[in-house]
């Protein structure tokens, strides 16, 4: 532990290695600073982190340097306070706001700006500059970001996070001395996925969220409270932020286990769905006509009594409803009658995935675990697509070797440029086995693009190069065998090595295939883990809960013994085959549905009962990796709209004559739930309890400068009404409240006195982009039971084309394969038109061109598909993006016919 | 004692003295120009709406009586879609006026607001608009911001280059 | 009904007749005069203050008196359930009881007296004793924190002004050798007693402000760091009655002043009557005077003045009086 020396006083600094501006930010002292970012390190481009270095006690002359670029010694000795180094900070800053435009009232940085933090910080006040101001012109650069280049100060901070934490390559710098541009070479659509994190890496007001610019409001008047994300498997932490009952955006929340300081733009804006026209807001029940009609709520209970006391009730359960919503379910129909929801397929990949994670041989890994791995399999998945947070890690992932050249050549790591330079192109070991190309290809050493089948093979075999006790596929092809030697090398030679596979191509001989691997590297003595991606944001809450498969629900209607169905949060259209829905929905007298938008189960429902969505009611998620994080409730929704485990307990409450509901509050059903599910037990203490105080306070979800509470609602009535109590967590939807720092779990805003920019961050954690204090919020609920039990798998037969179907393999869109945020105006417009993906090969043997419409015969049903070609698809397979409109529902991968519509409806032999 | 008894004497006196107030309302007293009454928002030289919507004023109000939310035109110029003023609430402190950064906001000598219904003191944008630039003449916030609105592109603003061409090899 | 008038057959309605008419008009007069004051007091304050008061209801304002006892009597007649009722509806008319007792022993004029009393003087410090209880027994019952300070207040400052405005008095007790008020005025003949009890004069003046509990004395309303001290929850005509009871208090201050020291209604030309109306006016002028030009005291300041300057001059009052008396040997 070195001591540094600031201004004549001596502090202790936890880690070696690192700069003074890094160290002396986790001391809590303020530097102002631009072009470092704690998780892209120091650039050395901004100038504006200056203090005074002194040479030894007796030196008092001393001499400016950049704390970002001056490693942390024993023994050094700065001063920040020094009148020089302040003179050169505010002289930085003036020089960079000589060409700042007076923008600040129609910005939308301001207020969290930290340009505007920095020049308070620096004392600057007065534009002495007489001459004029720089202009630019800005671009078009899609419905998610808004681009104001005037504002820039050129940080460089926008391409280094696109280019180098991305990998993207369509935003880059251009120009010239004071007129250097950053922008793409011409107005589109920003390629990466990531491209929202710009909106907060900016340190100004260059890149903002587009979609809050419709509806903007000042980040001091924002209702917010820590969320969990709905729109994939990785569970990221939010901070969804409400005005006037509108969900207005989503902010990141860090957290050092799980999302770190970045989005995906899924997760940052597909939130538009909760204000969404198709919003559920009272119940409806079906009438004498036919037809769905708004119904109060005491007619609807009415009804509810009627249909419960009917008969048997079976539930459909949900993997993207919270645990509390699936337990409610469970409790009211049954753990012998509660149903998943899923397709077979789905239900059996979880129920793969969930054995292996529970028993073992490896220990599932968090996202940021994959970002320390050194070395990387990547089997069958899209992984961008299917849980994209997850490649950042990656490319985070690719370095981790290469990182020793630096460290061989006494480069500090925290010294960016220098660090890359080194590296240059010599990253890491990450090999990618995916039926189709990935847009991690360009960091993957190797690629290999087989069917599903081929790529387990491939696991099999790496398995048995690393263990020759596990089993050998036979009949493997030079080119499999050769890569999977040198894969087995790699990971053999790696400290931490790592498997990635999932629901990506729907196939459990993958899934058993990557557990090989790890439990070969296991059972050798390494520490290998395996990150399982899941398709939605509970799935694995609800895997590790249990619940029964589609096909025996279809029993149970079909048999007559269920004669009401109660879905909860589930469109059953997307999740299942349309025949499977039907049949279920058809089939039960009298259907009851729970959810947030008018969708086609909802349409097909007797009694619809409008649910919360994510930010509107609280709620526990268990993400890919086990790890169970509560999602609280950032506002009171307007109508008769309630947590669906809410209306639940209603329902058990009419059916069984209970006074009151079973649970009154979250509290209770948590207990209850850890009672019934002892795996979960654990999700009670996520969140401390809602009678939790601090210092007799609740935690506040607005913050003290919220405005207007006298005359938001005045236009109705005059008179103010108190605000709504929370039952269900420790916070108030009010103002008032302690005013500090609360524990982790319930930060709902990264805000500390100077730091209204997402950069406040810094001061709530324990040293720069280390874990929240108090630790990070969410715990894992899953360990591997037994790391060395041998669980490999058997035989896998090689892929064979077949002369007159293709092995249709599911793709995957971060815009558009998700439900929800679909539904958003903005993902919407980026979510690619369906398609059918063809190998060149088959392309050219059944002569059909790029664009031509073909036919998708699955069971007899024919969509119509514009065909896409797909240069490294193998043979044999063709690529339906699942979920995209139009193709909900399939159950991938299948064999499917094509059709030609010229040719007469004949399926087109090969 | 002493003291108490000139005290006496002297506001005895003050019987004979001309009165300070008047009796209002038949007879009104000038208010100045600044006095802090019924708040009105004000347009810029142009005509257009002087308010961006940038939310300042609701952020200083002490009494919390002012919400507004912020929409744009097609050409990116700002402003609010509503802006409603609970006088009920209102204590006439002049924070907003203080904070507005373009003039639009601003406070007059009308003070004769008095109502039996507290529902008719909350004012809407279309009470609270005058077609004036109030106190303040010639401003207008738009000619000095760097962004582009319908009418000044970027580069147009007072004191203002115009638009860097980005491919030019000129140094 | 009939009771009364069998009553009244039996005794001699011809002698009872100016009794009665005296003692409606005692306590119409005080009543109306009191009411009356409420209204003259603002406009006084205002005259000295360059203001201009209450002009609008009625010529001059006139009127105010009138709307502002219809304001009093429609007003809700709130009790706080934290109160205790039965004395908290009590405490109001015992001031108004006692203050309009007292009038009952003031010579108005020759003849012109409720209850011509032997102990006069007396009758009117004991009177004066009980209106305490009214402010003590309203402010504890209230149950409300500035209330009981407001009662404490009072309790302490009206016992404490007490014992020496009885004591001030006794100079001119032993100057007319007589309790009785009309005695007294009878023995102001040659030269009023302002003048040769001129400390009793002044010393009765402070204790009189202090006893009716008015600027500079009124700590126990404060309302400055009170809100309204003891009858801070009182609404409705029981606050009025308070209100009333103070206004009745001033007049009687004043006109007991005016019979002790400044000759009753004694004076030329005019009748009597007019005499004593128009002295007590000029004193009630007075109290309105202090309460426009003076501030209130603090309550260490208000008991170092009580104890420390106004018991000793009072004392040495009666002293002195004492010797002179028997110096000069009757």
């Amino acid at each position: 532990m070195p001591t540094i020396y600031v201004d004549g006083k001596p502090y202790e600094v936890a880690e070696e290695g690192k700069n003074l501006l890094d160290a002396c930010l986790s001391l809590g002292f303020d530097i102002p600073y631009f072009c470092w970012h704690p998780a892209m390190h120091s650039a050395g481009a901004c100038r504006q982190c200056a203090v005074k270095l002194f040479r030894d006690e007796a030196d008092t002359r001393g001499q400016i340097v950049m704390a970002c670029m001056t490693p942390v010694t024993e023994g050094v000795r700065i001063s920040i306070a020094d009148p020089e180094a302040v003179a050169f900070r505010a002289s930085v800053i003036e020089w960079l706001m000589v060409n700042h435009p007076h923008d600040c009232p129609v910005c939308d940085e301001g207020g969290e700006c930290h340009l505007q933090d920095m020049t308070v910080m620096t004392g600057h006040v007065r534009r002495r500059h007489r001459f004029r101001k720089r202009t630019h012109r800005n671009q078009h650069l899609g419905p998610l970001l808004h681009h104001e280049m005037n504002r820039c100060i050129q940080c460089f901070r926008c391409v280094r996070f696109y280019q180098e934490v991305t990998g993207g390559r369509d935003l880059d710098v251009f120009g010239w001395h004071d007129g250097i541009y950053f922008g793409r070479h011409e107005d589109g659509v920003l390629e990466s996925p990531f491209a929202g994190n710009l909106a907060e890496v900016c340190p100004t007001g260059v890149f903002t969220d587009k979609t809050f610019k419709r509806h903007y409001t000042r980040p001091w008047d924002l209702q917010t409270a820590p969320a969990v994300c709905v729109h994939c498997g990785l569970g990221c932490n939010t901070i969804p932020g409400e005005r006037y009952g509108l969900l207005r955006r989503i902010r990141n929340r860090f957290n050092a286990h799980v999302n770190g300081f970045f989005l995906c733009d899924r997760g940052r804006f597909g939130y538009e769905f909760v204000n969404s026209d198709r919003r559920l807001r009272e119940p409806l029940l079906r009438g004498e006509d036919g037809e769905l009609h708004p119904a109060g709520l005491a007619e609807t209970m009415e009804r509810l009594r009627a249909i419960l006391q009917a008969g048997e009730a079976i539930g459909i359960g949900s993997p993207r409803a919270s645990m509390e919503t699936n337990f409610a379910l469970r409790e009211f129909v049954g753990a012998e009658s509660f149903h998943d929801g899923t397709s077979r397929l789905d239900h059996d990949l979880m129920e793969t995935i969930r054995t292996v994670l529970l028993k073992g041989p490896g220990r599932s890994a968090s996202v940021q675990d994959v970002a320390e791995a050194d070395a990387v399999l990547v089997l069958g998945e899209d992984v961008q697509n299917t849980a994209p947070l997850l490649a950042l890690s990656l490319r985070k992932a690719v370095v981790q070797q290469a990182i020793g050249i630096a460290q061989r050549l006494n480069i500090h790591l925290y010294h960016d440029s220098a660090v890359r330079e080194a590296i240059q192109q010599d990253t890491g070991p990450l090999f990618i086995a995916t039926p189709d190309e990935t847009p991690l290809d360009d960091i993957a050493t190797l690629t290999y693009r087989r069917a599903p089948d081929d790529i387990a093979r491939l696991g099999l075999a790496v398995a048995n190069f690393i263990d020759p006790a596990a089993p050998r596929p036979d009949g493997l092809d030079g080119e499999t065998e050769g890569l999977a030697g040198r894969i087995a090398d790699e990971l053999w030679n790696a400290e931490r090595p790592l498997v990635v596979c999932g629901y990506g191509c729907g196939s459990r001989s993958v899934i058993e295939a990557a557990t090989n691997v790890v439990c070969a590297l296991e059972r050798l003595g390494k520490d290998a883990s395996l990150a399982c991606t899941v398709p939605e944001c509970n799935s694995m809450g609800l895997a590790l809960m249990g619940a029964r498969d589609p096909g025996s629900a279809i029993e149970a209607v079909r048999s007559g013994r269920a004669r009401a169905l109660v879905i909860a949060e589930n469109d059953l259209f997307r999740r299942m085959r349309a025949s499977d829905a039907e049949a279920l929905l058809s089939g039960a007298e009298h259907v009851v549905v729970l959810d947030h938008l008018a969708n086609r189960t909802a349409e097909r429902a007797e009694v619809v009962l409008p649910a919360a969505t994510f930010a509107e009611c609280t709620g526990t998620f268990v993400n890919s990796e086990g790890r169970g994080q509560r999602s609280i409730q950032t506002f009171v929704p307007e109508g008769s709209v309630q947590a669906s485990w809410r209306w639940l307990g209603r329902m058990i409450a009419l059916r069984d004559g209970l006074a009151e509901r079973p649970w009154g509050a979250l509290d209770d059903l948590l207990a209850a739930l850890a009672r019934a599910v002892p795996v979960c037990a654990r999700i009670r203490d996520l969140v401390p309890p809602s009678s939790y105080r601090l210092h007799g306070q609740r935690v506040p979800r607005q913050s003290p400068r919220y405005s207007g509470r006298a005359a938001v609602h005045a236009h109705e009535d005059v008179r103010e009404v108190a605000p709504p109590l929370d039952p269900d967590s420790p916070m108030s939807f009010t103002m008032e409240g302690y005013g500090g720092q609360p524990p982790s779990a319930l930060i709902a805003r990264f805000w500390a006195p100077g730091w209204n920019s997402p950069q406040a961050v810094t001061k709530f954690e324990r040293g720069v982009a280390g874990p929240l204090q108090g630790g990070d919020p969410g715990r894992r609920l899953i360990e591997p039971e037994d790391r060395n039990r041998l669980c490999y798998a058997g035989h896998i037969p090689p892929f064979e084309p077949r002369p007159d179907e293709w092995l249709a393999v599911p793709a995957y869109h971060v815009f558009g394969s998700e439900e929800l945020s679909a539904a958003t105006p903005a993902v919407a417009t980026l979510t690619p038109a369906a398609y059918l993906g063809l190998s060149p090969h088959d392309a050219e043997r059944m002569q059909v061109e790029e664009g031509q419409e073909l036919g998708l015969d699955v069971e007899h049903e024919v969509h119509p598909l514009p065909m896409r070609l797909r240069p490294q698809l193998p043979p044999g397979v063709v690529t339906v993006p699942l979920g995209l409109p139009g193709l909900e529902g399939l159950e991938l991968p299948t064999w499917v016919k094509l059709v030609v519509p010229g040719l007469s409806e004949r399926a087109l032999r090969t | 004692m002493l003291s108490a008894l000139r005290t006496l004497w002297a506001v005895f006196w003050h019987a004979f003295a001309r009165r300070i107030t008047v009796p209002y309302p038949e007879q009104k007293r000038p208010l100045p120009p600044r006095f802090r009454g019924r708040i009105v928002l004000t347009r810029d030289p142009d005509g257009e709406e002087r308010c961006v919507a940038c939310y300042l004023c609701a952020a200083a109000c002490p009494v919390d009586c002012i919400a507004l939310q912020a929409t744009e035109d097609a050409h990116g110029r700002r402003y609010p879609a509503f802006f409603r003023v609970n006088f009920g609430r209102c204590i006439f402190c002049g924070f907003c006026e203080e904070a507005c950064p373009t003039y639009a906001i601003q406070l007059t000598p009308d003070c004769e607001l008095a109502d039996y219904r507290r529902q008719s003191l909350v004012y809407e944008k279309e009470h609270l608009l005058i077609s004036g630039p109030g106190k303040y003449h010639g401003y207008s916030f738009y000619r000095v911001a760097g962004v582009a609105v319908g009418g000044k592109d970027k580069g147009e603003g007072d004191n203002e280059l115009p638009p860097v061409n980005v491919r030019g090899l000129m140094p | 009904m009939t009771r009364l008038g069998a009553m009244l057959a039996k005794v001699n309605a011809a002698a009872l007749l100016p009794e009665l008419l005296i003692v409606l008009g005692v306590l119409i007069g005080a009543l109306t005069l009191a009411g009356g004051l409420t209204f003259v007091e603002r406009r006084l304050l205002a005259l000295w203050q360059d203001r201009r008061g209450p002009n609008r209801v009625g010529p001059f304002g006139l009127l105010q008196v009138v709307a502002d006892t219809i304001k009093l009597f429609t007003k809700e007649d709130w009790v706080p359930p934290f109160a205790d009722k039965p004395v908290f509806v009590v405490a109001p008319a015992i001031i108004i009881v006692s203050t309009l007792m007292s009038f009952a022993v003031i010579p108005l004029a020759p003849g012109i007296v409720v209850a011509d009393l032997n102990v006069g003087l007396l009758f009117f410090l004991g009177m004066s004793s009980l209106a305490v209880y009214s402010i003590t027994l309203g402010g504890w019952s209230a149950n409300s924190k500035y209330a009981l300070l407001g009662a404490l207040r009072a309790a302490g400052q009206m016992v404490s002004y007490e014992v020496f405005m009885g004591l001030s008095l006794m100079g001119v007790v032993a100057m007319a050798g007589s309790f009785n008020l009309g005695a007294i005025v009878q023995a102001q003949r040659h030269v009023w007693f302002c003048i040769p009890q001129c400390v009793g004069l002044v010393v009765f003046l402070i204790a009189g402000l202090a006893e009716t509990r008015r600027i500079p004395f009124d700590l126990p309303e404060a309302e400055g760091e009170l809100v309204a001290g003891f009858h801070t929850e009182y609404s409705g005509m029981k606050f009025g009655m308070f209100f009333l009871g103070e206004y009745v208090g001033v007049a009687l201050i004043s006109a007991l002043t005016v019979v002790l020291f400044f000759g009753g209604w004694s004076g030329p030309i005019l009748p009597p009557i007019a005499w004593f109306l128009g002295k007590t006016a000029v004193l009630i002028g007075l109290f309105i005077l202090v309460r426009a030009a003076l501030p209130r005291l603090r309550y260490d300041q208000l008991m170092r003045l009580g104890w420390k300057v106004l018991l000793p001059l009072s004392l040495a009052n009666v002293a002195v009086t004492g010797a002179v008396i028997l110096a000069l040997g009757r």
